[in-house]
């Protein structure tokens, strides 16, 4: 038992920073495991900031921030944190960097952290953080949880981007608030009044949900 | 592995705080940046009321050479000193604070735009709203021509409406709605201006009273409609006098 471990601590030594683990860690959640389309995680803040590119591009910037911090955090006490109040721990640690960011945000971001108003609060809320912190970052080193947190903060992002994309597009014909069909000499393209609701989200979600889903074949376990 | 409670509890109390300090610490860190970020903003917003702020500068510098305040009480007397004998500044007026007050008893800061080119005279008086959305609180800005009737331009702002949905009562094309027209009715009776259900509304119903709403956030329009109405009419002790004292300029 005990030269198992010894062997298994030195084999982890010498891994590369970026080893075939560590990519699948990295990579799994942007596809095959991504939080939002397969572990439908995070869906709130997906269909509420995700009208235009512009919050929605610093919505994924403050998560990725937050993913990374509380991990990298949560994965150093890993060993301190008592079991039996573990949840709220990770809580206050995600508090705290959702605070931090808040603040950040107010001082030199005024306008987006207004439009972006509750929600960067409510990262706090958000399940996949915490999710993460639970499932990996309480039993994986620090290096490996920020792997595993960066990659879940990008399936996150990219999602949420590629949404915003489309909202925008077809919602207001806009990318970044650039009039994209004025600029190309279409100025009487309809935009959809559904698109900036949180039902246009949904038909987006769900499109790409279905396109992924092809792609992968994965189903549902019954 | 089981922990005692002592440890359990000393764990929780140094985390604590541990992450007590380090946000106190980046809260009054960032507390300057925070404030000059809001004044900035204040400026600017009042400033929107009148002028395309993307096209400026130096934002403070226009403001403090193009506009100038002061503070008006519910029955339209101007207001220098509070009852303690401080001085009254209509920039440090907090208009949600004041909101809270009976309309009685709350002061009304009324900013005078003046353009570049003519110094002399005021272009537009600019009236401060200040209101409920539906998530929180709304406020703005109405600047009226001269005429104390014809907007020059709105500027709304708000804090917690749904982004993209009631938040776009901020976007400049849906405040650009608003210039034009009219507050009051040809007999002068306060008729305001109202955003409609939805985006898409006929031609011949947008009168002069009348806006495109906006899709999906009509409990927001409705909150920006009662603001706006209810403000002027704090403002109309103001108005009237103002159009007494100028009825005969406004007559030639």
């Amino acid at each position: 038992m005990a030269e198992t471990l010894e062997k298994e601590i030195t084999k982890k030594k010498t891994e590369p920073l970026l080893s075939k683990r560590r990519k699948k860690v990295v990579l799994d959640p942007l596809n095959d495991d991504n939080p939002i389309t397969i572990q439908v995680l995070g869906i709130c803040s997906a269909l509420a900031v995700t009208t235009q590119l512009k919050p929605t591009l610093v919505m994924a910037l403050s998560v990725t921030f937050v993913m990374i911090f509380s991990s990298l955090f949560t994965s150093l006490l890993r060993n301190l944190i008592p079991g039996r109040v573990r949840i709220i721990v990770q809580l206050a640690i995600i508090a705290s960097f959702v605070i931090l960011v808040n603040e950040v945000l107010h001082a030199y971001a005024f306008d987006i952290y207004k439009q972006l108003s509750v929600f960067v609060g409510l990262i706090i809320t958000n399940c996949i953080v915490m999710g993460r912190l639970e499932a990996f970052a309480m039993g994986n080193k620090p290096y490996d949880s920020v792997l595993d947190a960066f990659g879940s903060a990008m399936g996150y992002s990219w999602i949420i981007i590629a949404v915003a994309f489309f909202r925008e597009v077809l919602g207001s014909g806009k990318i970044f608030g650039f009039a994209l069909f004025d600029a190309i000499g279409w100025s009487s393209f309809p935009t959809n009044g559904l698109m900036v609701t949180p039902v246009g989200a949904f038909i987006i979600l769900g499109l790409i949900i279905w396109v992924q889903r092809t792609k992968t074949g994965y189903v549902e376990q019954h | 592995m089981q922990r005692s409670n002592t440890y359990v509890i000393i764990f929780s109390l140094v985390l604590s705080i541990i992450l007590g300090g380090l946000l106190s610490l980046a809260s009054a860190g960032l507390k300057p940046a925070q404030m000059k970020a809001e004044e900035f903003a204040h400026k600017r917003q009042i400033l929107r009321a009148v002028l395309d702020t993307d096209m400026l500068d130096d934002i403070v510098s226009v403001y403090d050479n193009q506009i100038s305040s002061f503070v008006v009480d519910a029955q339209g007397q101007i207001i220098e000193t509070d009852e303690k004998g401080n001085k009254i500044i209509a920039e440090d007026i907090d208009i949600g604070k004041e909101f809270k007050k009976d309309p009685g008893e709350r002061f009304y800061p009324i900013y005078t735009y003046r353009t570049q080119e003519n110094p002399d005279d005021i272009e537009a008086y600019i009236f401060a709203a200040y209101g409920n959305g539906l998530w929180n609180n709304i406020w703005g800005f109405i600047a009226l021509e001269t005429d104390m009737n014809t907007i020059s331009g709105v500027v709304f702002d708000h804090v917690g409406e749904t982004a993209g949905l009631g938040a776009r009562i901020t976007e400049k094309e849906l405040q650009a709605r608003y210039k034009g027209k009219k507050m009051f009715d040809a007999n002068g009776n306060l008729e305001s201006v109202n955003m409609l259900k939805g985006e898409n509304n006929r031609p011949e119903s947008l009168d002069e009273h009348h806006v495109n709403g906006i899709s999906g956030a009509t409990l927001t329009a409705n909150g920006v409609n009662k603001m706006i109405i209810e403000y002027i009419n704090y403002y109309q002790p103001f108005i009237a006098k103002y159009k007494k004292e100028n009825a005969g300029v406004a007559s030639l």
